[in-house]
C-alpha cells in the first residue's frame, strides 16, 4: 500500500481543470489514469494497465452488481460521492450474501471540473475500498462538454464471492421470519438535504454511509438462517419491507417503537413533514432471519461497533398480499404503502 | 424527543379515550379543520380510539388541497417563461393543474426551486439580479406572516426582480361557508392551532355564537387532538357553544400581534376561489395596492386564466366534511397519488392521500 499524497498529483499549473482531452485517449488521459487513478487505487491488477483485469475465479457462485452515483452536493457531512460509489456497490454485493472482491469504476467528468476536487473524490474512493477490503481493478474515464454533465458521475460495478450455499432473497422469506434492523434510520437523506445550500436547513446530522460487508459476514458466520437482506437506500426501510413482502407474498408487521431514529433526524423530519421510514440510508440494512435464530443473529450484529444498535423490528406474519402494517406510537396499527415519489418538504 | 414524545404517550391517550367514552352519551360529528390534524389522526389511528358515535369530518384546512386549479396553471405558465426562477414550498410541486404540475414544468426545462421559507426566495432574487424570481405564496394564516415578511424585505431592499403569485386563504370564512351550507352535518370544530397562534381566536367567537357550535383551538400531536375532541364533546353534551383553547402552550386570544400587523400592512382581504368548493367572499388575502409591483399576476399578465375542475372529483364534498374519501367511486381506482383527479389526493395532508396511504392496505387485508 502506498502513502497517499494529500495534494493533487497533477499540478494545478499543468491542468487545474478537466479538459475534453482528459478523455481523448492521448497523453493527458494517460497522465490522469496513471498519476491519479492507478496511484490512488494502487493494486497489481489495475497497475497492469490493460484493457481489463484478468484474475482467477474464487470458485463457487459469484454475485455481480452495478450502480451509478449522482449526488448533489458532492461532499456532505459523513461522506461524499466517492465513498458512496464504493460503499453502495459493496453493500449491494453484501445483500446478496457475497464477500465483495473486485470493483470497477467508471467516471463521467464534465469539462471544467476541478482536478483538485476529483482528487479528493478519488482519495475517498481509495479509502472506502481499503476499509471494505476490496480492490478497484479496472475503470473508464469519459469527459463530456461543459454544461452536459453535473461535474462528476461515477458508475461502479462489483464482483463478490459466495462461500455458502444459502439462497438469500425475497423468495426465501418465510412466514414467522423476524426482521432485524442494523441501526438507526434516516441519517443519509437528512444529511444530504441539509447540505444542499438552497434548502436553508440547519442540522448536525452526518450520513451513515458505510460498508456493510463485515456485519453481513458476522450474521452469516453466526450460523443463523438468513433468508433475505436489503440495504435501505432510496425509499428507506418502508419501501424495502414492502418490496420484500410483495415479492414473497407474505404480510409483514413492524413495531415503530423498536425502530431507532436519532433526535436530530426526528426533528428535521418533523420540520419537513417527512416520515423517517421512507428517508434514505447508506449504511443500514434489514435482515430476514428464521425466528428460532433471532437472538443469535441479533447478538452477532450487536457485537460489532457499526451495528451495536441493531434491533428486532417486526415479523412476517403469514401468507397474504404482501401487506405491511406498523404498530405506531400509540400502540395502534396502520397500513404502510410505497410513496409515489420523493418526499417533498411541506408548507406548514 | 422533547415536546413530542410527551404528547404521544399511549397510556395517557387511552385515559383520554376512556374519559371521552364517559362524557359522550350521544353521537356527535366533529370537524378538524387542519390537514395536519387529519394526517395525525389517520397516522396515529386516533379515530380508532374514539367511542362509537363520535365521528371526525376532515376539514378544508390543507393549503395544497384548496389552492385552485387556475393558480397552478398560472404558476405553470410563469415558471415556463425564459429567465424566471420559480420558487415554491415543496409539496406544491406535485399538485396537478390542467396542464400538469410544476415538477413536469421543471422536467421540461423550467427553473423550479424548492424553498423552506419565502425569505429564501427573496435571497434568490438578491443572488440572481438578472433573473426574475417568483414565489408561490399560498397557505392559510399560518404562512401569511412569512410571505408578508418576504414582501416587506423585497420592498425594503428595493428589489425589482422579486414577485409573488399570491393565493392566501383564511380559515373563518371557510368554516362559515360549511356551517351555512344546507348539507352541513358538523356540530363542533377543532380549530387549527397554528392558524390561531398567528391570528388568535376572536374571529371564531361570533361563529360559535351565531351557529351554536363549540370551537376548540387544538394542537397537532395525538394527545392535543384527543384533548381537543374531549373538550368539544363535553361542550356539546353540556349544551355550550364557546371558543375554548386546548393549545394553550402556543395560542393566546389576541394571537401574535406583530405578525397580524404585518399581514394587515401587506395584504388586504379579497374574495378567493377554493378548489373543489368555489368562490367564498372575503376568504383570501391579496397584495395591497402599494405592493402591486410585486404581484406576479400583473407582471406576467396571467390574471385572466380560468380553468374548470374535473367533473368526477368530489374533493369539494370531502373538504366540507360531507363525504369520506372511500365513498368516492374514483378513490384508489381512477384517482391515486400517481394520477390524482383532485388536490385532496395530491397533498400529503389531503384527506384522500391520508386514507390512501394509511387505510387502503388495511381495507384490502380485511376484505
Amino acid at each position: 500500500m502506498s502513502d497517499f499524497t494529500l495534494s493533487c498529483p497533477i499540478p494545478i499549473s499543468d491542468t487545474p481543470q478537466i479538459m475534453l482531452a482528459h478523455g481523448g485517449g492521448g497523453r493527458l488521459m494517460n497522465t490522469l489514469i496513471r498519476k491519479m487513478f492507478i496511484s490512488a487505487f494502487d493494486n497489481p491488477l489495475l497497475a497492469a494497465a490493460h484493457d481489463g483485469a484478468v484474475f482467477v475465479s474464487p470458485g463457487g457462485r459469484l454475485a455481480f452488481t452495478t450502480d451509478s452515483y449522482v449526488v448533489r452536493p458532492l461532499f456532505f457531512p459523513g461522506g461524499d460521492i466517492g465513498a458512496l460509489a464504493v460503499n453502495g456497490t459493496v453493500n449491494d454485493l453484501a445483500m446478496c450474501g457475497a464477500r465483495p472482491i473486485h470493483l470497477s469504476a467508471g467516471f463521467i467528468l464534465e469539462e471544467g471540473f476541478s482536478m483538485e476536487t476529483l482528487w479528493r473524490v478519488v482519495l475517498s474512493m481509495a479509502q472506502a475500498a481499503r476499509r471494505a477490503g476490496i480492490d478497484i481493478v479496472t475503470g473508464d474515464t469519459k469527459v463530456v462538454e461543459h454544461g452536459k454533465g453535473d461535474g462528476i458521475f461515477i458508475n461502479t460495478a462489483g464482483l463478490g464471492a459466495i462461500a455458502h450455499d444459502r439462497r438469500i432473497g425475497p423468495a426465501s422469506v418465510k412466514s414467522g421470519d423476524v426482521i432485524l434492523l442494523s441501526g438507526d434510520l434516516g441519517r443519509h437523506g437528512i444529511a444530504v438535504l441539509a447540505a444542499r445550500a438552497e434548502l436553508a436547513l440547519e442540522s448536525s446530522v452526518e450520513s451513515d454511509c458505510a460498508p456493510l460487508a463485515a456485519p453481513v459476514q458476522a450474521l452469516l458466520d453466526s450460523g443463523a438462517e438468513v433468508h433475505c437482506l436489503r440495504d435501505l437506500t432510496r425509499g428507506g426501510l418502508a419501501s424495502a419491507v414492502i418490496e420484500v413482502a410483495e415479492t414473497s407474498r407474505i404480510d409483514a408487521r413492524l413495531d415503530e417503537r423498536s425502530i431507532a431514529v436519532s433526535d436530530p433526524v426526528r426533528s428535521a423530519c418533523e420540520l419537513l413533514g417527512f416520515d423517517p421510514l421512507y428517508v434514505a440510508n447508506e449504511g443500514r440494512f434489514a435482515a430476514w432471519v428464521a425466528a428460532r435464530d433471532a437472538s443469535r443473529a441479533l447478538a452477532a450484529l450487536q457485537a460489532l461497533p457499526e451495528t451495536r444498535a441493531a434491533a428486532i423490528i417486526g415479523t412476517m406474519t403469514g401468507p397474504g398480499n404482501g401487506a405491511v402494517t406498523i404498530r405506531g406510537a400509540l400502540g395502534l396499527e396502520r397500513a404502510i404503502d410505497m410513496l409515489s415519489g420523493e418526499q417533498l418538504p411541506r408548507i406548514c | 424527543m422533547k415536546y413530542i414524545d410527551e404528547y404521544r404517550d399511549p397510556q395517557v391517550a387511552r385515559e383520554y379515550a376512556a374519559a371521552l367514552a364517559r362524557v359522550a352519551t350521544r353521537p356527535w360529528s366533529i370537524m378538524e379543520v387542519c390537514g395536519g390534524q387529519t394526517h395525525a389522526i389517520v397516522r396515529f389511528g386516533i379515530d380508532q380510539l374514539l367511542p362509537q358515535g363520535i365521528t371526525l369530518a376532515h376539514g378544508p384546512g390543507c393549503p395544497v388541497c384548496v389552492t385552485p386549479l387556475e393558480v397552478i396553471d398560472k404558476a405553470h405558465e410563469i415558471a415556463r417563461r425564459p429567465g424566471v426562477i420559480f420558487a415554491s414550498f415543496g409539496d406544491m410541486l406535485r399538485v396537478p393543474g390542467s396542464r400538469g404540475d410544476l415538477l413536469t414544468a421543471k422536467a421540461q426545462g423550467a427553473d423550479v426551486r424548492i424553498v423552506l421559507s419565502p425569505l429564501d426566495a427573496v435571497q434568490l432574487a438578491r443572488d440572481n439580479p438578472a433573473r426574475e424570481v417568483v414565489f408561490l405564496g399560498v397557505g392559510f394564516e399560518t404562512t401569511a406572516p412569512a410571505t408578508a415578511l418576504a414582501i416587506a424585505a423585497a420592498d425594503r431592499g428595493n428589489l425589482r426582480n422579486f414577485f409573488m403569485l399570491v393565493s392566501h386563504v383564511l380559515v373563518p370564512p371557510a368554516m362559515e361557508a360549511i356551517l351555512s351550507s344546507p348539507n352541513n352535518t358538523v356540530q363542533g370544530f377543532l380549530a387549527a392551532g397554528h392558524v390561531c397562534a398567528v391570528m388568535g381566536w376572536r374571529d371564531y367567537e361570533p361563529l360559535a355564537k351565531k351557529y351554536g357550535v363549540p370551537i376548540v383551538v387544538t394542537g397537532f400531536e395525538p394527545l392535543d387532538i384527543l384533548q381537543g375532541i374531549y373538550m368539544c364533546v363535553k361542550q356539546l353534551e353540556e349544551g355550550r357553544a364557546e371558543v375554548e383553547n386546548q393549545y394553550s402552550r402556543a395560542v393566546r386570544r389576541e394571537g401574535n400581534l406583530p405578525a397580524r400587523e404585518l399581514i394587515g400592512e401587506i395584504f388586504r382581504v379579497v374574495p378567493r376561489q377554493w378548489r373543489g368548493i368555489g368562490e367564498i367572499g372575503a376568504s383570501g388575502l391579496g397584495l395591497r395596492e402599494r405592493y402591486a409591483r410585486f404581484d406576479a399576476e400583473l407582471r406576467f399578465g396571467v390574471a385572466g386564466v380560468r380553468v374548470e375542475e374535473p367533473a368526477e372529483c368530489m374533493s369539494g364534498l370531502i373538504l366540507q366534511g360531507v363525504s369520506k374519501p372511500q365513498e368516492c367511486p374514483a378513490f384508489a381506482t381512477r384517482c391515486t397519488p400517481e394520477r390524482p383527479l383532485g388536490a385532496t389526493m395530491v397533498s400529503s395532508e389531503g384527506a384522500c392521500a391520508a386514507y390512501y396511504r394509511y387505510r387502503r392496505a388495511a381495507a384490502e387485508v380485511s376484505r
